[in-house]
């Protein structure tokens, strides 16, 4: 037996013992297990990062969201546009420092296309209070297929460092549960 | 030529003195660097604790940066020098060659740093150590980083030569030892490390004086190549250094040549790939890329920490069993040499590095994990984990035995330097686990005011945040006092200490 710090002589390709066969061997396959798990959770699961991914122009894709706010703008707050795109359609979010604009207003259950660009620099996008985090990164257009699971009056925290006013970039996006409404407000037609 | 050399009296390695001077001026300049780093530590600590806010909010952002760069960059990679000098030359007993070049690379390495540092310091540089483009610093910057990279390429050429000259000039019998493999696997990680760094820095400076384009995607990925495969770099080293304490402080012996060695190679070969788990929730790349470079290689590399994992301790109850502690199924741990800073160092590295930095890592290095952790302050709870309460308390037990070997001094103020690793990795543990808790709420990393007390839209996180951060605010000051004693300890030994030599040894005479 010799340490780690002596020159091991003559040939070391040697059988390993038992129980050192025994921890590869359970080690192995608590990776086998991981592998495993890894295509299986993009399958099965319900949240998966994948968008339609797209090279864009700032420019192009600036021009792009102000045309969706034109179409869709239903009031302002904050000087920021409130936006209440129709179920299925493509939304635009707009990262830059240091706002997401616009607003926008979803419904519970739809499905809408989600894309996320920035004009200038890395920015983050953290939904609060779920925790869903992606990378918005400029030149690239984002587009992910999202249905809101829960109504509320959400926040989205840049959590991507984006010069000295990074921690003021906070913005806000309302998800409407149509079915709810429609009871509180007493309206009988469904 | 003979005269060139000591020999050390308590491994029986033949020192050059070459190697020796190297050791020291790395070992010192690391030091240096971790003084910095952790005075910014201190105060980005206190400033994410906002019950104190400390600096304002150019300042954080400054001083994070400064502390990013200083310790995983600088303060690491310093140390990583020393360690090549020692495994290679020291260690297989042979020359440092061409001794000039490794004083030169030092040099090198020191201009870049300080470029770096006052490039940060005086504000042209507010970019984190990440600097996704287009976030832009002043153009010394990023050549500052280029001069250290390629001082450091050098002092990797350099330990090659010395496997060769050494194996050339029959100064050892036998294949290397596994100390030596292990510091091989992370300078050939280092190869491919710094070519990635090369191929970002230098388009990336060039951008900053207007001269070419970097798209930000690009930048990304390969910055990540780079950064990355640069924390391998580091879990070789430390992995080394792991065998290297059991060897020292209990005659740890190597189980099977063949396992420990075919582990490192893992690391070689997948550990680059597995660098796409920065990018789960970035728009370029698509499912597959992501899926195949998170899991098959991924898992690949984790597998050879599993192994490490576990034949260093049994290498540890192997080698105290033929010293003659054999009572019981644990008495080889209990009857440890547990007031041996090398020791406790190693093992507290091992448990915080495996479990809390090895199980959340592999967890948010899964797709559908990243999406709840990425950029939360989950995220710095793990590199904490791995990079400070792993590597850097490697080598703070490494240290213990550096300044009596290499700088032949005692270690000075021995009843602190005895409790120094339980103090941080104990400030550490409940730092990480706390800060690691915090990021479950959402809680942004590198971020100035969480209470968003300025900002259009308001949010109020749950209280149980508050606690949460308090929490790690004190387990943060805890490590911090921890790596204050070492400070003093080892500067305080190494300019003021008393020389070591064998017969205070014998007369267990540590002061
Ligand atoms: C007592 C010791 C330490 C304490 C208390 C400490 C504390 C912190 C804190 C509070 C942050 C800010 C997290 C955030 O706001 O995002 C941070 C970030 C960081 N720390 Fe440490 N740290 C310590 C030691 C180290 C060491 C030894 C290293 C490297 C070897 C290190 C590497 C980093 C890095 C790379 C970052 C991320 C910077 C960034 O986001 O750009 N830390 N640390
Ligand atoms: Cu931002
Ligand atoms: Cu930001």
């Amino acid at each position: 037996m010799h340490t780690a710090l002596e020159p091991p002589k003559g040939v070391w390709w040697k059988p390993a013992g038992r129980a050192e066969k025994l921890w590869v061997g359970i080690a192995f396959g608590w990776c086998l297990v991981l592998f495993a798990m890894m295509p299986l959770w993009h399958l099965k699961g319900e949240q998966n990062t994948t968008g339609i991914r797209r090279k864009v122009e700032p420019e192009a894709f600036q021009a792009r969201t102000i045309e969706f706010i034109q179409q869709y703008q239903i009031g302002t707050e904050k000087g920021i546009p409130v936006v209440e795109p129709p179920p299925g359609s493509d939304v635009y979010l707009l990262a830059r420092m240091w706002n997401w604009v616009p607003i926008l207003k979803l419904q519970k259950g739809a499905e809408y296309t989600l894309h996320l660009s920035s004009m200038d620099l890395n920015h983050g996008f953290n939904l609060y209070p779920m925790n869903i985090n992606l990378q918005v990164v400029p030149d690239y257009d984002y587009a992910l297929r999202i249905v809101p699971g829960e109504a509320g009056d959400l926040r989205i925290v840049c959590n991507e460092f984006c010069g000295i006013g990074h921690h003021t970039m906070i913005g806000k996006l309302i998800v409407v549960d149509e079915s709810a409404e429609t009871v509180t407000y007493g309206g009988g037609e469904r | 030529m003979s005269t060139a050399f000591r020999t050390c009296p308590v491994t029986r390695l033949k020192v050059h003195s070459q190697a020796d001077a190297l050791i020291k001026a790395n070992a010192v300049a690391a030091t240096i660097f971790l003084i910095v780093g952790g005075i910014a530590a201190f105060l980005v600590l206190l400033t994410r604790w906002q019950v104190v806010h400390l600096l304002d909010a150019a300042w954080f952002y400054r001083m994070l940066t400064i502390h990013g760069m200083s310790m995983l960059i600088f303060f690491i990679l310093f140390f990583e020098m020393a360690v090549l000098y020692f495994a290679g030359p020291v260690v297989l007993s042979s020359r440092v060659p061409a001794p000039r070049i490794g004083w030169l690379s030092f040099v090198v390495m020191a201009i870049g740093a300080l470029t770096v540092e006052w490039a940060m310091w005086t504000g042209r540089a507010d970019v984190m150590f990440s600097s996704y483009v287009p976030l832009k610093a002043h153009w010394s910057y990023y050549l500052g980083v280029i001069l250290f990279a390629v001082g450091a390429l050098t002092v990797v050429g350099l330990f090659f030569a010395s496997l060769v000259v050494a194996k050339r000039e029959r100064t050892y019998e036998g294949s290397i030892p596994l100390v030596t493999f292990g510091a091989l696997t992370a300078a050939i990680i280092a190869v491919v490390t710094l070519g990635h760094g090369a191929a970002i820095y230098i388009p990336t400076f060039l951008w900053s004086i207007g001269v070419m384009h970097v798209d930000p995607a690009v930048y990304r990925l390969v910055f990540w190549g780079l950064g990355h495969s640069a924390q391998q770099i580091n879990l070789g080293a430390m992995v080394a250094l792991w065998y290297m304490l059991g060897a020292l402080t209990v005659g740890a012996v190597v189980l099977n040549e063949k396992i420990s060695r075919s582990a490192f190679v893992l690391y070689i070969l997948f550990i680059n790939m597995a660098a796409a788990h920065h990018l789960l929730v970035d728009p370029v790349a698509g499912p597959a890329w992501k899926v195949w470079n998170t899991s098959y290689a991924m898992y690949l590399a984790v597998l050879a920490s599993m192994v490490h994992g576990f034949t260093i301790p049994a290498g540890i109850e192997v080698g105290q069993r033929l010293r003659g502690v054999t009572q019981g199924m644990f008495g080889w741990l209990r009857k440890a040499p547990w007031g041996d800073p090398g020791f406790s160092s190693l093992i507290f590295s091992i448990v915080i590095f495996g479990f809390v930095g090895g199980i959340t890592g592999v967890t948010f290095g899964t797709e559908q994990i990243n999406l709840i952790a990425h950029n939360t302050l989950r995220i710095p709870g793990h590199f904490h984990a791995t990079v400070v309460g792993g590597t850097a308390l490697a080598f703070m037990g490494a240290t213990y035995y550096l300044i009596p070997l290499i700088f032949r001094k005692q270690v000075a103020f021995w009843p602190l330097a005895k409790i120094q690793p339980y103090v941080f990795a104990f400030g550490m543990l409940v730092f990480t686990m706390a800060m690691t808790f915090a990021g479950t709420f959402g809680v942004p990393r590198r971020h100035w005011d969480i209470t968003f007390s300025n900002t259009s839209f308001d949010l109020q996180y749950s209280p149980a945040v508050d606690l949460v951060i308090g929490i790690m605010a004190v387990g943060g000051l805890i490590a911090a006092l921890g790596g204050a004693m070492y400070v003093l300890v080892t500067v305080w030994s190494v300019f003021f200490g008393r020389r070591f030599d064998l017969e205070t040894v014998k007369t267990g005479g540590q002061i």
